[in-house]
């Protein structure tokens, strides 16, 4: 009898096994936050990953109703706290949009140049966990090096690290102040050589590309049907980034490529693909902060919107592409000074759709690289 | 040995004798040493949940080490001494956050990081699923404000708890 | 292709069950379709050729104080248009089918509507609270809302 025979033989009259149920997080250190997973595993190979979310719930939306528009900017920053410049910006346009409010050029600007600053370093972070998560840790000590310096440059503008409050609605509260623009070439010279220290490091090694490629492969079909959207979705091979194909604020005026996966290691589609279009997308950022810091104009940073800010009754749906997918705001006027209702969609709440079906027949590791490789942060999935 | 003459010092002799001038026997309390071992490997548990996770990170990350100060984060509470609770917690993470702090084994202290572990943050208004501060829950050695607070700031908090961990007594004697 | 031609398209193929274009103040304007008809309308916005809806952006539920409503807004990559669609709900027991045949990427929008308003979507293949805890009483996004005093023996 041959050895697979013989091997098919003993498996055969093996002892039974049962299925066990084990409970991942929601304090874990790869969950990417408070995100509990219940897994139904044969061993070690999952038959059922189920996501339970909602721990981070703190009723944002509630809250907008209870608020004025503009006492609404700081809870965007705790929205998505790694990308807290996009999601002011996000609001702060989707206010514009319902009230037709002109924006001047060197408020938007300035607002493109600091919403890439920060896809930059909530990349670096996605970069940092992600490989901290395979296993590697110093990836993660030299991502949070060149992400110490984008709080730098942050801190110059407006004061704090972390969560900005930087956009008003109208522009920005205040202009870019001196010596800003050198630091920030000095910033993007610097870093634009660590990218290629991070693919030598980690990105080709062996272990990490067997660990990612042919993972949770994602057909593109799949992707725009269960609602990915960002990087998640342009690793499945869908050019579509909203900078490009909806743009908004001054993004006509500037150029750079849409990163897609190519099934570079593997297939298109795989963890692999996820994880190289945000390496892609941190050179294509600083292209585009390049760009804004030559052609941003002089000019007012703000424009003149009353104190008492009561939009027209209406409604707007504004989306824009924040780093991990498309930040949707969906907000209705009713005439008063608070909101009457927000809907805030993030890309992390409808890419945990696809959670459960990705991930069946994975390995309790993978769902770990699916984990990060979809990029999850947990107060976009509960706000 | 050399030691911060802020704590409660020792008398440090050198005994001489057999052993040699050169070599010396520190004297002091059993209460210093065993205060002073503790404070000096404090491990945290990884307890972030919100935005000030990611300062807690980065503090012990590269720019502001927290492993100079013998902090490492464990990710199970049954290897750490120190819950730092950073980021909010709402009422469906409550019930999981006394389980943890439960299931930390004594000596252990909690350092409340941040505006919403403190008493809620800017959700104690509105929210209606905030507890308005984790002390609400388990009880806390040491608040460290802030919104999130720098990692100069969480340093200073840490450092705070060193201090009470010295003033312990933990061989009094019994009245 | 414009809004108005979709709202024509969508009136020719479902007559009445089609009720009106919100245009004015909306963007983008809303096709206000009957609740019963939603999910052939939403079958038929995705596999007619010239509109090929094939992405949902976003399901909202809200709540007009004398009615309820759930909004879809959609949003097509080939013919690169988008269209809003409203279903207005009667304020008690609002209930309309799930469209997550036809879009997966609506299951976990429609649990939040069903956690954060009440709103039930029948044939939905997983319908529970999502962001709540699942003994949370009350649907907090309603305007009636009150909020209770405790809730496991911890004041809210």
């Amino acid at each position: 009898m041959s050895a697979a025979e013989s091997n098919a033989r003993a498996r055969a009259e093996a002892l039974p096994t049962q299925e066990m149920t084990i409970n991942m997080g929601p304090q874990h250190p790869s969950t990417h936050g408070v995100l509990r997973v219940i897994l139904r595993t044969d061993g070690e190979v999952v038959s059922n990953a189920r996501p339970d979310v909602g721990y981070l719930h703190r009723g944002l939306e509630k809250i907008g109703e209870r608020v004025t528009y503009a006492q609404f900017m700081p809870f965007t920053d705790r929205l998505d706290y790694l990308a807290a410049m996009n999601c002011n910006c996000a609001w702060a346009w989707a206010v514009e949009k319902l009230a037709n409010i002109e924006v001047p050029e060197r408020a938007e600007y300035i607002r493109v140049i600091v919403c890439e600053l920060n896809r930059i370093s909530s990349h670096l972070i996605a970069f940092g966990s992600f490989t901290a998560d395979m296993g590697a840790f110093t990836p993660f000590l030299y991502s949070i090096r060149e992400r110490e310096r984008v709080n730098d440059l942050f801190e110059d503008i407006c004061g704090n690290r972390l969560t900005y409050n930087y956009a008003r609605i109208g522009g920005v509260s205040g202009d870019l102040p001196p010596g800003f623009i050198e630091k920030t070439k000095e910033f993007l010279d610097y870093f634009e050589p660590k990218i290629d220290e991070y693919n030598e490091l980690i990105s080709y090694n062996k272990i990490f590309v067997n660990r990612l490629a042919n993972v949770a492969v994602v057909s593109a079909a799949d992707a725009v049907a269960y609602g990915l959207t960002g990087p998640s979705l342009r690793g499945s091979g869908v050019a579509f980034d909203l900078r490009r194909d909806e743009p908004y604020s001054v993004y006509p005026k500037l150029d750079f490529k849409v990163c897609v996966g190519t099934g570079e290691r593997g297939t298109v589609g795989d963890c692999f693909d996820r994880y190289m279009v945000r390496i892609n997308e941190m050179r294509e950022s600083v292209k585009i902060v390049r760009q804004a810091i030559a052609q941003i104009p002089d000019g007012p940073v703000l424009a003149k919107v009353p104190r008492i800010f009561k939009p027209a009754a209406g409604e707007a749906y504004v989306r824009t592409e924040c780093p991990r997918g498309e930040t949707g705001i969906y907000v209705i006027s009713d005439g008063t000074a608070n909101p009457y209702r927000l809907k805030i969609r993030t890309g992390s709440f409808v890419s945990m759709n696809i959670f459960e079906t990705v991930t069946k027949g994975l390995m309790i590791a993978d769902i770990v690289a699916v984990i990060g490789s979809l990029d999850i942060i947990l107060p976009e999935i509960d706000r | 040995m050399s030691h911060d003459p802020a704590h409660d010092a020792p008398a440090a002799a050198a005994v001489p004798g057999p052993i040699g001038p050169e070599a010396s026997v520190l004297v002091g309390k059993a209460d210093w040493f065993l205060n002073w071992s503790r404070k000096s490997s404090l491990w945290y548990l990884l307890f972030a949940t919100a935005c000030c996770g990611i300062e807690l990170m980065q503090t012990g990350a590269s720019r502001y080490d927290l492993d100079r100060f013998g902090a490492v984060f464990r990710a199970t509470p049954r290897q750490a001494d120190l819950m730092i609770v950073a980021g909010t917690v709402t009422h469906k993470m409550a019930e999981r956050l006394k389980r943890l702090y439960d299931q930390m084994p004594e000596p252990k202290y909690v350092l409340s990081m941040g505006s919403c572990a403190n008493t809620g943050g800017p959700f104690y208004k509105d929210s209606y699923c905030v507890v308005k501060g984790v002390d609400l829950l388990i009880p806390v050695d040491v608040y460290v404000p802030g919104c999130p607070p720098r990692p100069e700031a969480l340093i200073d908090g840490f450092l705070k708890l060193q201090k009470i961990i010295m003033q312990k007594r933990n061989f009094a004697a019994k009245a | 292709m414009e809004p108005r031609d979709i709202f024509d398209a969508l009136k020719a193929r479902f007559g009445d069950a089609v009720v009106e274009l919100q245009g004015e103040g909306f963007r983008p304007p809303f096709v206000v379709v009957s609740p019963e008809s939603i999910l052939e309308v939403a079958r038929f916005l995705r596999d007619e050729p010239g509109l090929a809806f094939d992405s949902l952006m976003c399901l909202s539920g809200v709540d007009y104080k004398d009615r309820f409503a759930v909004a879809y807004h959609l949003h097509s990559l080939p013919a690169k248009h988008r269209i809003g669609i409203k279903v207005f709900l009667p304020k008690d027991a609002p209930s309309l089918p799930s469209v997550d045949a036809v879009w997966p990427a609506a299951n976990f929008m429609e649990r939040e509507a069903f956690d954060l308003f009440g709103i039930v979507f029948e044939g939905s293949k997983d319908l529970r609270r999502i962001l709540l805890p699942e003994d949370w009483e009350g649907h907090p996004l309603r305007k009636d809302y009150k909020y209770p005093d405790f809730y496991h023996g911890i004041k809210i």
